[in-house]
Protein backbone atom coordinates (compact mmCIF):
# COMPACT_ATOMS: atom_id res chain seq x y z
CA UNK A 1 0.00 0.00 0.00
CA UNK A 2 1.72 3.33 -1.01
CA UNK A 3 1.79 6.39 0.97
CA UNK A 4 1.27 8.25 -1.70
CA UNK A 5 0.46 7.71 -5.41
CA UNK A 6 0.90 9.99 -8.29
CA UNK A 7 -0.36 9.08 -11.59
CA UNK A 8 -1.06 10.52 -14.82
CA UNK A 9 -0.33 13.61 -12.99
CA UNK A 10 -0.33 16.82 -15.31
CA UNK A 11 0.18 20.89 -14.76
CA UNK A 12 -0.70 23.20 -17.01
CA UNK A 13 -0.17 27.07 -16.62
CA UNK A 14 -3.18 29.92 -16.98
CA UNK A 15 -1.47 30.49 -20.67
CA UNK A 16 -2.07 26.51 -21.49
CA UNK A 17 1.93 25.75 -21.10
CA UNK A 18 2.02 21.81 -20.00
CA UNK A 19 4.14 22.61 -17.43
CA UNK A 20 4.27 18.91 -16.08
CA UNK A 21 2.78 16.04 -18.12
CA UNK A 22 1.86 12.52 -17.37
CA UNK A 23 4.28 11.75 -14.17
CA UNK A 24 3.88 8.66 -12.12
CA UNK A 25 5.47 8.09 -9.07
CA UNK A 26 4.32 6.11 -5.74
CA UNK A 27 6.33 6.79 -2.63
CA UNK A 28 5.32 4.32 0.38
CA UNK A 29 5.11 4.89 3.90
CA UNK A 30 8.60 5.17 5.66
CA UNK A 31 10.58 5.35 2.62
CA UNK A 32 12.73 7.87 0.91
CA UNK A 33 11.78 9.23 -2.50
CA UNK A 34 14.35 11.38 -4.85
CA UNK A 35 12.78 14.21 -7.18
CA UNK A 36 15.87 15.03 -9.48
CA UNK A 37 15.67 17.41 -12.75
CA UNK A 38 17.13 21.18 -13.05
CA UNK A 39 16.04 24.55 -12.31
CA UNK A 40 12.61 25.10 -14.45
CA UNK A 41 11.62 21.39 -14.94
CA UNK A 42 8.81 21.40 -12.79
CA UNK A 43 10.22 19.78 -8.74
CA UNK A 44 8.56 22.63 -7.15
CA UNK A 45 4.97 22.39 -8.76
CA UNK A 46 5.15 18.73 -8.37
CA UNK A 47 5.01 19.07 -4.22
CA UNK A 48 2.38 22.14 -4.59
CA UNK A 49 0.53 19.85 -6.75
CA UNK A 50 0.72 17.15 -3.98
CA UNK A 51 0.04 19.81 -1.28
CA UNK A 52 -3.14 20.64 -3.69
CA UNK A 53 -1.59 23.93 -3.59
CA UNK A 54 -0.51 25.24 -7.27
CA UNK A 55 -0.31 28.79 -7.82
CA UNK A 56 -4.12 30.34 -8.96
CA UNK A 57 -4.49 29.78 -12.51
CA UNK A 58 -2.85 26.38 -12.97
CA UNK A 59 -5.18 23.42 -13.07
CA UNK A 60 -3.34 19.82 -12.39
CA UNK A 61 -5.26 16.36 -13.72
CA UNK A 62 -4.49 12.97 -13.58
CA UNK A 63 -4.21 11.48 -10.02
CA UNK A 64 -2.53 12.17 -6.43
CA UNK A 65 -3.55 10.30 -3.89
CA UNK A 66 -2.57 10.02 -0.14
CA UNK A 67 -3.69 6.65 1.77
CA UNK A 68 -2.63 7.96 5.29
CA UNK A 69 -3.37 4.65 8.07
CA UNK A 70 -6.08 5.93 10.35
CA UNK A 71 -7.63 8.98 7.66
CA UNK A 72 -8.28 6.67 4.57
CA UNK A 73 -7.44 7.60 1.05
CA UNK A 74 -8.01 11.07 -0.38
CA UNK A 75 -7.60 12.16 -3.81
CA UNK A 76 -6.01 15.46 -4.13
CA UNK A 77 -6.23 16.54 -7.52
CA UNK A 78 -9.64 18.36 -7.67
CA UNK A 79 -10.42 18.27 -3.96
CA UNK A 80 -11.97 21.03 -1.91
CA UNK A 81 -10.16 23.67 0.20
CA UNK A 82 -11.91 22.40 3.37
CA UNK A 83 -10.68 18.96 3.10
CA UNK A 84 -7.52 19.76 1.57
CA UNK A 85 -7.12 22.30 4.87
CA UNK A 86 -7.40 19.09 6.90
CA UNK A 87 -5.22 17.07 5.57
CA UNK A 88 -2.10 19.38 5.34
CA UNK A 89 0.47 19.42 8.00
CA UNK A 90 -0.72 16.20 9.64
CA UNK A 91 -0.04 13.98 6.32
CA UNK A 92 2.24 16.25 4.67
CA UNK A 93 4.27 19.18 5.15
CA UNK A 94 6.85 21.40 2.93
CA UNK A 95 10.73 22.65 4.01
CA UNK A 96 11.50 25.32 0.94
CA UNK A 97 14.29 26.12 -0.67
CA UNK A 98 14.76 29.70 0.27
CA UNK A 99 15.48 29.86 3.92
CA UNK A 100 14.61 33.63 4.57
CA UNK A 101 11.31 33.42 2.69
CA UNK A 102 9.81 31.06 4.04
CA UNK A 103 9.54 32.20 7.74
CA UNK A 104 7.46 35.53 8.04
CA UNK A 105 9.99 38.23 8.72
CA UNK A 106 7.83 40.07 10.64
CA UNK A 107 7.08 37.41 13.24
CA UNK A 108 9.32 35.56 16.15
CA UNK A 109 10.52 32.35 15.54
CA UNK A 110 8.92 30.88 18.68
CA UNK A 111 5.61 32.08 17.80
CA UNK A 112 5.94 30.51 14.04
CA UNK A 113 6.76 27.42 15.62
CA UNK A 114 3.96 27.87 18.07
CA UNK A 115 1.53 28.09 15.74
CA UNK A 116 1.47 24.45 13.90
CA UNK A 117 1.65 23.27 17.12
CA UNK A 118 -1.33 24.84 18.99
CA UNK A 119 -3.38 24.01 15.71
CA UNK A 120 -2.19 20.32 15.55
CA UNK A 121 -1.73 19.29 19.16
CA UNK A 122 -4.48 21.58 20.26
CA UNK A 123 -1.56 22.89 23.06
CA UNK A 124 -2.26 26.06 24.66
CA UNK A 125 -0.13 28.35 27.74
CA UNK A 126 2.68 26.59 29.62
CA UNK A 127 2.44 23.46 27.17
CA UNK A 128 2.93 25.13 24.30
CA UNK A 129 5.90 27.21 25.25
CA UNK A 130 7.81 23.75 26.36
CA UNK A 131 6.54 22.20 23.24
CA UNK A 132 8.04 24.75 21.15
CA UNK A 133 11.57 24.76 22.90
CA UNK A 134 11.84 20.74 22.71
CA UNK A 135 10.72 21.48 18.35
CA UNK A 136 13.96 23.62 18.53
CA UNK A 137 15.68 21.32 20.47
CA UNK A 138 14.80 18.79 18.36
CA UNK A 139 16.65 20.12 15.21
CA UNK A 140 19.45 20.63 17.25
CA UNK A 141 19.57 24.36 17.90
CA UNK A 142 21.67 25.48 20.86
CA UNK A 143 19.88 28.54 22.94
CA UNK A 144 16.53 27.16 21.58
CA UNK A 145 15.31 30.02 23.89
CA UNK A 146 17.01 32.72 22.57
CA UNK A 147 16.07 31.89 19.09
CA UNK A 148 12.53 31.66 20.08
CA UNK A 149 12.60 35.40 20.89
CA UNK A 150 14.80 35.62 17.53
CA UNK A 151 13.10 37.36 14.31
CA UNK A 152 14.27 35.55 11.60
CA UNK A 153 16.63 38.38 10.34
CA UNK A 154 18.16 37.76 13.51
CA UNK A 155 19.84 34.89 13.02
CA UNK A 156 21.89 32.70 9.95
CA UNK A 157 20.79 31.13 7.29
CA UNK A 158 21.59 27.26 8.61
CA UNK A 159 19.68 28.37 11.67
CA UNK A 160 16.46 29.37 10.18
CA UNK A 161 16.11 26.33 7.90
CA UNK A 162 16.07 24.25 11.05
CA UNK A 163 13.89 26.19 11.98
CA UNK A 164 11.39 25.61 9.31
CA UNK A 165 12.09 21.96 9.58
CA UNK A 166 10.84 22.06 13.14
CA UNK A 167 7.71 24.17 11.75
CA UNK A 168 7.41 21.02 9.15
CA UNK A 169 7.63 18.46 11.15
CA UNK A 170 5.10 19.98 14.73
CA UNK A 171 2.37 18.20 12.70
CA UNK A 172 4.27 15.01 12.24
CA UNK A 173 3.36 14.23 8.86
CA UNK A 174 3.00 11.05 7.80
CA UNK A 175 5.12 12.87 4.28
CA UNK A 176 7.86 14.86 4.84
CA UNK A 177 8.94 17.10 1.20
CA UNK A 178 12.09 18.63 1.44
CA UNK A 179 12.38 21.02 -1.76
CA UNK A 180 16.00 22.20 -2.02
CA UNK A 181 16.28 22.37 1.24
CA UNK A 182 20.32 22.93 1.32
CA UNK A 183 20.68 24.44 -2.09
CA UNK A 184 21.02 28.52 -0.67
CA UNK A 185 23.08 27.24 2.42
CA UNK A 186 26.85 26.76 1.96
CA UNK A 187 28.75 23.25 1.35
CA UNK A 188 29.39 22.52 5.06
CA UNK A 189 25.44 23.69 6.54
CA UNK A 190 24.42 21.97 3.94
CA UNK A 191 25.66 18.30 5.12
CA UNK A 192 24.95 19.33 8.39
CA UNK A 193 21.28 20.12 7.40
CA UNK A 194 21.09 16.80 5.77
CA UNK A 195 22.39 14.59 8.43
CA UNK A 196 19.36 16.10 10.61
CA UNK A 197 16.79 15.62 8.14
CA UNK A 198 18.31 11.85 7.74
CA UNK A 199 18.44 11.47 10.77
CA UNK A 200 14.06 13.09 11.77
CA UNK A 201 12.98 11.20 8.97
CA UNK A 202 14.06 7.96 10.59
CA UNK A 203 13.73 9.01 14.41
CA UNK A 204 9.89 9.27 13.17
CA UNK A 205 9.73 6.97 10.39
CA UNK A 206 8.36 9.57 8.32
CA UNK A 207 8.12 8.81 4.19
CA UNK A 208 10.28 11.49 2.26
CA UNK A 209 9.96 13.31 -0.39
CA UNK A 210 13.39 14.96 -1.51
CA UNK A 211 13.65 17.67 -4.42
CA UNK A 212 17.17 18.02 -5.51
CA UNK A 213 19.66 19.19 -8.81
CA UNK A 214 21.95 17.43 -7.72
CA UNK A 215 22.04 13.77 -7.66
CA UNK A 216 25.05 13.02 -4.88
CA UNK A 217 23.42 14.67 -3.13
CA UNK A 218 19.40 13.22 -3.83
CA UNK A 219 21.05 9.88 -4.28
CA UNK A 220 22.83 9.94 -0.90
CA UNK A 221 19.46 10.16 1.16
CA UNK A 222 17.00 8.33 -0.95
CA UNK A 223 16.58 4.73 -1.76
CA UNK A 224 14.45 5.64 -5.22
CA UNK A 225 14.85 8.20 -7.04
CA UNK A 226 12.89 9.94 -10.41
CA UNK A 227 14.48 12.04 -13.19
CA UNK A 228 12.36 14.85 -14.34
CA UNK A 229 12.87 17.10 -17.35
CA UNK A 230 10.80 19.61 -19.01
CA UNK A 231 8.41 18.22 -16.84
CA UNK A 232 8.30 14.70 -18.19
CA UNK A 233 9.93 11.76 -16.60
CA UNK A 234 13.05 10.33 -18.22
CA UNK A 235 13.91 7.51 -16.19
CA UNK A 236 13.12 6.12 -12.86
CA UNK A 237 14.03 3.49 -10.31
CA UNK A 238 15.85 2.26 -7.37
CA UNK A 239 19.07 4.72 -7.07
CA UNK A 240 22.05 1.86 -7.29
CA UNK A 241 19.97 0.90 -10.68
CA UNK A 242 20.12 4.71 -11.89
CA UNK A 243 23.47 5.28 -10.91
CA UNK A 244 24.80 2.33 -12.34
CA UNK A 245 22.90 1.68 -15.50
CA UNK A 246 21.54 5.04 -16.77
CA UNK A 247 19.24 4.44 -19.88
CA UNK A 248 17.81 8.31 -20.65
CA UNK A 249 20.90 10.78 -22.63
CA UNK A 250 20.03 12.99 -19.84
CA UNK A 251 20.24 10.39 -17.13
CA UNK A 252 24.22 9.61 -18.31
CA UNK A 253 24.81 13.45 -18.44
CA UNK A 254 24.06 13.77 -14.63
CA UNK A 255 25.69 10.80 -13.72
CA UNK A 256 28.44 11.34 -15.43
CA UNK A 257 29.20 14.83 -14.22
CA UNK A 258 28.42 13.56 -10.71
CA UNK A 259 31.07 11.04 -11.44
CA UNK A 260 33.41 13.17 -12.40
CA UNK A 261 33.66 15.59 -9.69
CA UNK A 262 34.08 12.25 -7.76
CA UNK A 263 37.04 11.55 -9.65
CA UNK A 264 37.95 15.04 -9.58
CA UNK A 265 37.87 14.95 -5.35
CA UNK A 266 39.92 11.53 -5.67
CA UNK A 267 42.84 13.12 -7.60
CA UNK A 268 42.63 15.91 -5.10
CA UNK A 269 42.55 13.71 -2.20
CA UNK A 270 45.48 11.90 -3.52
CA UNK A 271 47.59 15.09 -4.97
CA UNK A 272 47.52 16.56 -0.95
CA UNK A 273 48.26 12.89 0.21
CA UNK A 274 51.31 12.36 -2.06
CA UNK B 1 28.35 29.32 21.89
CA UNK B 2 29.29 28.21 18.91
CA UNK B 3 30.64 30.50 15.95
CA UNK B 4 27.44 30.85 14.28
CA UNK B 5 26.02 32.47 17.03
CA UNK B 6 28.72 34.66 17.91
CA UNK B 7 28.64 36.32 14.16
CA UNK B 8 24.91 36.62 14.42
CA UNK B 9 24.65 37.83 17.70
CA UNK B 10 22.01 38.18 20.23
CA UNK B 11 18.24 39.39 19.29
CA UNK B 12 17.25 42.92 19.98
CA UNK B 13 15.36 43.31 23.45
CA UNK B 14 11.90 42.41 24.36
CA UNK B 15 8.48 44.08 24.53
CA UNK B 16 7.28 47.98 25.47
CA UNK B 17 10.99 48.60 26.75
CA UNK B 18 13.18 48.04 23.24
CA UNK B 19 10.02 50.05 21.97
CA UNK B 20 10.79 53.33 23.81
CA UNK B 21 13.92 53.09 23.65
CA UNK B 22 13.54 53.07 19.48
CA UNK B 23 11.70 55.81 20.11
CA UNK B 24 13.67 57.93 21.78
CA UNK B 25 16.60 57.07 19.26
CA UNK B 26 14.72 57.94 16.35
CA UNK B 27 15.64 62.00 16.00
CA UNK B 28 13.19 62.46 13.39
CA UNK B 29 10.02 61.09 15.45
CA UNK B 30 10.78 63.13 18.22
CA UNK B 31 10.39 66.30 16.18
CA UNK B 32 7.64 65.11 14.33
CA UNK B 33 5.57 64.41 17.78
CA UNK B 34 6.75 67.66 18.99
CA UNK B 35 5.27 69.32 15.97
CA UNK B 36 2.23 67.37 15.94
CA UNK B 37 1.51 67.40 19.70
CA UNK B 38 1.81 70.99 19.58
CA UNK B 39 -1.15 71.51 17.59
CA UNK B 40 -3.05 68.79 19.00
CA UNK B 41 -2.52 70.61 22.32
CA UNK B 42 -3.43 73.62 21.19
CA UNK B 43 -6.85 71.85 19.72
CA UNK B 44 -7.18 70.13 23.48
CA UNK B 45 -7.31 73.62 24.87
CA UNK B 46 -9.62 75.42 22.26
CA UNK B 47 -12.06 72.75 23.40
CA UNK B 48 -11.80 74.18 27.11
CA UNK B 49 -10.80 77.60 27.12
CA UNK B 50 -10.31 80.59 23.91
CA UNK B 51 -8.74 84.05 24.63
CA UNK B 52 -11.69 85.16 23.29
CA UNK B 53 -14.75 84.11 22.27
CA UNK B 54 -15.07 83.61 18.48
CA UNK B 55 -17.81 85.56 17.04
CA UNK B 56 -16.43 88.47 19.55
CA UNK B 57 -15.72 91.40 17.05
CA UNK B 58 -15.05 94.33 19.80
CA UNK B 59 -11.65 94.65 18.93
CA UNK B 60 -11.11 96.80 16.25
CA UNK B 61 -10.28 95.80 13.02
CA UNK B 62 -6.97 94.41 11.61
CA UNK B 63 -5.18 95.49 14.68
CA UNK B 64 -1.80 94.75 14.90
CA UNK B 65 -0.32 91.94 17.62
CA UNK B 66 -0.38 93.41 21.02
CA UNK B 67 -2.29 93.63 24.64
CA UNK B 68 -5.09 92.23 24.37
CA UNK B 69 -4.95 90.25 21.02
CA UNK B 70 -1.61 89.16 21.10
CA UNK B 71 -2.01 88.37 17.31
CA UNK B 72 -4.01 90.71 16.36
CA UNK B 73 -7.41 90.81 15.15
CA UNK B 74 -8.72 90.06 11.38
CA UNK B 75 -10.52 92.32 9.12
CA UNK B 76 -13.47 91.91 10.99
CA UNK B 77 -11.95 92.11 14.15
CA UNK B 78 -12.29 88.70 15.58
CA UNK B 79 -9.11 87.62 17.33
CA UNK B 80 -6.69 85.99 15.21
CA UNK B 81 -5.41 83.48 18.26
CA UNK B 82 -8.98 82.24 18.71
CA UNK B 83 -9.44 81.63 15.33
CA UNK B 84 -6.12 79.87 15.03
CA UNK B 85 -7.48 77.68 17.97
CA UNK B 86 -10.27 76.79 16.44
CA UNK B 87 -8.34 76.26 13.06
CA UNK B 88 -6.13 73.45 14.49
CA UNK B 89 -9.25 71.37 15.89
CA UNK B 90 -10.28 71.53 12.35
CA UNK B 91 -7.13 70.50 10.50
CA UNK B 92 -7.06 67.64 12.78
CA UNK B 93 -10.40 66.86 12.34
CA UNK B 94 -9.84 66.96 8.32
CA UNK B 95 -6.97 64.91 8.84
CA UNK B 96 -7.98 62.04 10.93
CA UNK B 97 -11.29 62.34 9.64
CA UNK B 98 -10.18 61.19 6.07
CA UNK B 99 -7.55 58.82 7.64
CA UNK B 100 -9.85 56.53 9.36
CA UNK B 101 -12.15 56.76 6.47
CA UNK B 102 -9.83 56.35 3.25
CA UNK B 103 -7.93 54.05 5.28
CA UNK B 104 -10.79 51.94 5.73
CA UNK B 105 -12.52 52.02 2.76
CA UNK B 106 -8.24 51.86 0.86
CA UNK B 107 -7.37 49.17 2.96
CA UNK B 108 -10.25 46.87 2.28
CA UNK B 109 -10.61 47.09 -1.38
CA UNK B 110 -7.21 46.81 -2.09
CA UNK B 111 -6.95 43.27 0.24
CA UNK B 112 -10.11 41.98 -1.51
CA UNK B 113 -8.52 43.12 -5.34
CA UNK B 114 -5.00 41.15 -3.70
CA UNK B 115 -7.15 38.04 -3.13
CA UNK B 116 -9.38 38.26 -6.21
CA UNK B 117 -9.06 36.41 -9.71
CA UNK B 118 -7.59 37.70 -12.69
CA UNK B 119 -10.22 39.57 -14.10
CA UNK B 120 -12.31 40.99 -11.18
CA UNK B 121 -8.37 42.11 -10.07
CA UNK B 122 -8.12 43.87 -13.99
CA UNK B 123 -11.58 45.24 -13.12
CA UNK B 124 -10.74 46.44 -9.92
CA UNK B 125 -7.21 47.78 -10.83
CA UNK B 126 -8.78 49.74 -13.54
CA UNK B 127 -11.39 51.49 -11.40
CA UNK B 128 -8.86 52.70 -8.67
CA UNK B 129 -6.97 54.22 -12.00
CA UNK B 130 -9.68 56.05 -12.67
CA UNK B 131 -10.54 57.07 -9.27
CA UNK B 132 -6.88 58.14 -9.06
CA UNK B 133 -7.07 59.88 -11.99
CA UNK B 134 -10.04 61.97 -10.37
CA UNK B 135 -8.80 65.42 -9.27
CA UNK B 136 -9.83 65.92 -5.55
CA UNK B 137 -10.92 69.15 -5.87
CA UNK B 138 -13.56 68.33 -8.56
CA UNK B 139 -14.53 65.22 -6.36
CA UNK B 140 -15.22 67.74 -3.84
CA UNK B 141 -16.95 70.03 -5.65
CA UNK B 142 -19.13 67.25 -6.89
CA UNK B 143 -19.41 65.98 -3.31
CA UNK B 144 -20.34 69.64 -2.01
CA UNK B 145 -22.85 69.91 -5.17
CA UNK B 146 -24.81 67.21 -3.81
CA UNK B 147 -25.02 68.40 -0.20
CA UNK B 148 -24.01 71.86 1.38
CA UNK B 149 -20.26 72.69 1.67
CA UNK B 150 -19.16 71.48 5.26
CA UNK B 151 -16.17 69.76 7.04
CA UNK B 152 -17.77 66.26 6.43
CA UNK B 153 -18.17 66.90 3.00
CA UNK B 154 -14.83 67.95 2.53
CA UNK B 155 -13.40 64.93 4.77
CA UNK B 156 -15.94 62.51 2.33
CA UNK B 157 -14.52 63.66 -0.58
CA UNK B 158 -10.62 64.02 0.40
CA UNK B 159 -11.22 60.45 1.95
CA UNK B 160 -12.26 59.18 -0.78
CA UNK B 161 -9.89 59.93 -3.45
CA UNK B 162 -7.36 58.69 -0.74
CA UNK B 163 -8.95 55.23 -0.56
CA UNK B 164 -8.20 54.46 -4.01
CA UNK B 165 -4.54 55.62 -3.81
CA UNK B 166 -4.59 53.42 -0.46
CA UNK B 167 -5.91 50.55 -2.01
CA UNK B 168 -3.99 50.91 -4.80
CA UNK B 169 -1.05 50.34 -2.72
CA UNK B 170 -2.30 47.26 -0.11
CA UNK B 171 -3.14 45.46 -3.21
CA UNK B 172 0.47 45.37 -4.51
CA UNK B 173 1.65 45.06 -1.30
CA UNK B 174 -1.05 42.01 -0.90
CA UNK B 175 0.48 40.37 -3.87
CA UNK B 176 3.92 40.76 -3.18
CA UNK B 177 3.22 38.97 0.25
CA UNK B 178 1.43 36.26 -1.29
CA UNK B 179 4.41 35.48 -3.77
CA UNK B 180 6.59 34.48 -0.43
CA UNK B 181 7.24 30.69 0.75
CA UNK B 182 6.11 31.45 4.31
CA UNK B 183 2.51 32.11 3.05
CA UNK B 184 2.69 28.70 1.36
CA UNK B 185 4.41 27.11 3.97
CA UNK B 186 1.59 28.75 6.28
CA UNK B 187 -0.94 27.01 4.36
CA UNK B 188 1.22 23.41 4.09
CA UNK B 189 0.62 23.44 7.54
CA UNK B 190 -3.10 23.64 7.16
CA UNK B 191 -3.97 27.50 8.36
CA UNK B 192 -6.72 28.74 6.39
CA UNK B 193 -7.11 31.75 4.69
CA UNK B 194 -8.98 34.25 7.24
CA UNK B 195 -6.17 33.44 9.60
CA UNK B 196 -2.99 34.03 6.95
CA UNK B 197 -4.83 37.40 5.84
CA UNK B 198 -4.93 38.20 9.91
CA UNK B 199 -1.78 36.79 10.63
CA UNK B 200 0.62 37.24 8.16
CA UNK B 201 -0.69 39.53 5.26
CA UNK B 202 -2.28 42.27 7.02
CA UNK B 203 1.22 42.42 9.70
CA UNK B 204 3.60 42.41 7.07
CA UNK B 205 1.49 45.49 5.10
CA UNK B 206 0.79 47.35 8.19
CA UNK B 207 4.41 49.09 8.23
CA UNK B 208 3.71 50.28 4.27
CA UNK B 209 0.29 51.09 4.84
CA UNK B 210 0.44 52.40 7.82
CA UNK B 211 3.60 54.80 7.21
CA UNK B 212 1.90 55.94 3.95
CA UNK B 213 -1.57 56.85 5.83
CA UNK B 214 0.46 59.14 8.24
CA UNK B 215 1.75 60.70 4.93
CA UNK B 216 -1.65 61.12 3.64
CA UNK B 217 -2.86 62.67 6.93
CA UNK B 218 -0.47 65.52 5.99
CA UNK B 219 -2.05 65.96 2.65
CA UNK B 220 -5.56 65.68 3.95
CA UNK B 221 -4.58 68.36 5.79
CA UNK B 222 -3.31 70.30 2.75
CA UNK B 223 -6.22 69.18 0.70
CA UNK B 224 -8.72 70.66 3.74
CA UNK B 225 -6.83 73.75 3.37
CA UNK B 226 -6.90 74.01 -0.58
CA UNK B 227 -10.92 73.19 -0.21
CA UNK B 228 -11.33 75.88 2.60
CA UNK B 229 -9.17 78.34 0.65
CA UNK B 230 -11.43 77.92 -2.51
CA UNK B 231 -14.76 77.83 -0.13
CA UNK B 232 -15.56 74.26 0.24
CA UNK B 233 -14.95 73.18 3.27
CA UNK B 234 -16.40 74.04 6.97
CA UNK B 235 -18.49 77.55 6.04
CA UNK B 236 -17.99 80.41 8.89
CA UNK B 237 -17.63 80.81 11.54
CA UNK B 238 -15.71 78.09 11.98
CA UNK B 239 -12.48 79.37 11.15
CA UNK B 240 -9.99 76.63 8.51
CA UNK B 241 -6.44 77.77 8.51
CA UNK B 242 -6.96 77.62 4.53
CA UNK B 243 -10.31 80.06 4.62
CA UNK B 244 -8.27 82.26 7.22
CA UNK B 245 -5.50 82.87 4.22
CA UNK B 246 -7.52 83.15 1.59
CA UNK B 247 -9.82 86.26 3.63
CA UNK B 248 -6.52 87.69 4.89
CA UNK B 249 -4.90 87.77 1.40
CA UNK B 250 -6.03 90.95 0.59
CA UNK B 251 -4.78 92.69 3.76
CA UNK B 252 -1.69 91.00 3.49
CA UNK B 253 0.30 94.49 3.25
CA UNK B 254 -1.85 95.94 6.51
CA UNK B 255 -1.59 92.71 8.74
CA UNK B 256 0.52 90.54 7.87
CA UNK B 257 0.07 88.31 10.49
CA UNK B 258 -3.24 86.87 9.28
CA UNK B 259 -1.80 85.47 6.50
CA UNK B 260 1.43 84.34 7.68
CA UNK B 261 0.43 82.71 11.02
CA UNK B 262 -2.06 80.08 9.70
CA UNK B 263 0.62 79.63 6.95
CA UNK B 264 3.15 78.73 9.28
CA UNK B 265 0.63 76.09 11.06
CA UNK B 266 -0.43 74.59 8.31
CA UNK B 267 3.57 73.92 7.28
CA UNK B 268 4.52 72.89 11.07
CA UNK B 269 1.93 70.11 11.20
CA UNK B 270 2.39 68.90 7.20
CA UNK B 271 6.05 68.53 8.42
CA UNK B 272 5.67 67.50 11.80
CA UNK B 273 3.24 64.55 10.30
CA UNK B 274 5.79 63.56 7.57
CA UNK B 275 8.72 63.62 10.37
CA UNK B 276 6.45 61.36 12.56
CA UNK B 277 5.56 58.99 9.48
CA UNK B 278 9.24 59.03 8.79
CA UNK B 279 10.26 57.71 12.18
CA UNK B 280 7.59 55.27 12.72
CA UNK B 281 8.94 53.76 9.80
CA UNK B 282 11.46 52.40 11.80
CA UNK B 283 9.93 51.44 14.87
CA UNK B 284 6.80 49.31 12.93
CA UNK B 285 9.62 46.90 10.93
CA UNK B 286 12.10 44.65 13.42
CA UNK B 287 13.92 44.45 10.09
CA UNK B 288 14.65 47.58 9.90
CA UNK B 289 15.40 48.35 13.90
CA UNK B 290 18.88 47.06 13.72
CA UNK B 291 20.17 49.24 10.95
CA UNK B 292 20.48 52.43 12.51
N1 LIG C 1 3.53 30.92 -10.61
C1 LIG C 1 3.91 30.51 -11.83
N2 LIG C 1 3.29 31.01 -12.92
C2 LIG C 1 3.66 30.61 -14.17
N3 LIG C 1 4.62 29.71 -14.42
C3 LIG C 1 5.27 29.17 -13.38
C4 LIG C 1 4.95 29.55 -12.03
N4 LIG C 1 5.76 28.85 -11.19
C5 LIG C 1 6.55 28.10 -11.99
N5 LIG C 1 6.26 28.28 -13.30
C6 LIG C 1 6.90 27.61 -14.45
O1 LIG C 1 6.82 26.23 -14.25
C7 LIG C 1 8.02 25.58 -14.63
C8 LIG C 1 8.51 24.69 -13.50
O2 LIG C 1 8.78 25.50 -12.35
P1 LIG C 1 9.29 24.91 -10.97
O3 LIG C 1 9.26 26.01 -10.00
O4 LIG C 1 8.52 23.68 -10.66
O5 LIG C 1 10.80 24.51 -11.33
P2 LIG C 1 11.85 23.79 -10.39
O6 LIG C 1 12.15 22.49 -11.02
O7 LIG C 1 11.39 23.78 -8.99
O8 LIG C 1 13.13 24.74 -10.56
P3 LIG C 1 14.20 25.23 -9.47
O9 LIG C 1 15.21 24.15 -9.35
O10 LIG C 1 14.78 26.45 -10.10
O11 LIG C 1 13.48 25.51 -8.20
C9 LIG C 1 9.00 26.68 -15.00
O12 LIG C 1 9.12 26.71 -16.40
C10 LIG C 1 8.36 27.94 -14.50
O13 LIG C 1 8.61 28.98 -15.41
MG1 LIG D 1 12.02 24.78 -7.17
Amino acid sequence: MSLLEVAGLGVRSADGRDLISDLSFTVDAGTRFGLIGESGSGKSLTALAIMGLLPPGMTASGSVTLDVPGRGRTEIVGAGERLLNRLRGRTTSVVFQEPLTALDPLMRIGHQVAEPLRRAQGLRGRALKTAVTAALEEVRLAEPDRIARAYPHEISGGQRQRVAIAMALACRPALLIADEPTTALDVTVQAEILALLDGLVSAHSMALLFIGHDLAVVSGITDHVLILKDGKAVESGAVLDVVNAPRHPYARELVGSARELDAALDRLGEGERS
Amino acid sequence: MSVEQALVGAPDGEGPKAATRHVSRSVTLTIGCVLVGVIVLVAVVSLFWLPFAPEDTSGGRLMPPGAPHLLGTDKLGRDLLTQLMIGARIALAAGAGSVVLGGAIGIVAGLAAGFATRWLDDVVSALLDILIAFPTLLLAMLVAATQAASLTSAIVAIGLAMSAIVARLTRVLVKRVLAHDFITAARTSGTSWPRVVLEHVVPNIWPTVSVNLALQFGLAVLAEASLSYLGLGAPPPNASWGRMLQEAQASVFIAPVGVIAPGVLIVVLVIGVNLVADGFRDVADPTRRRRR
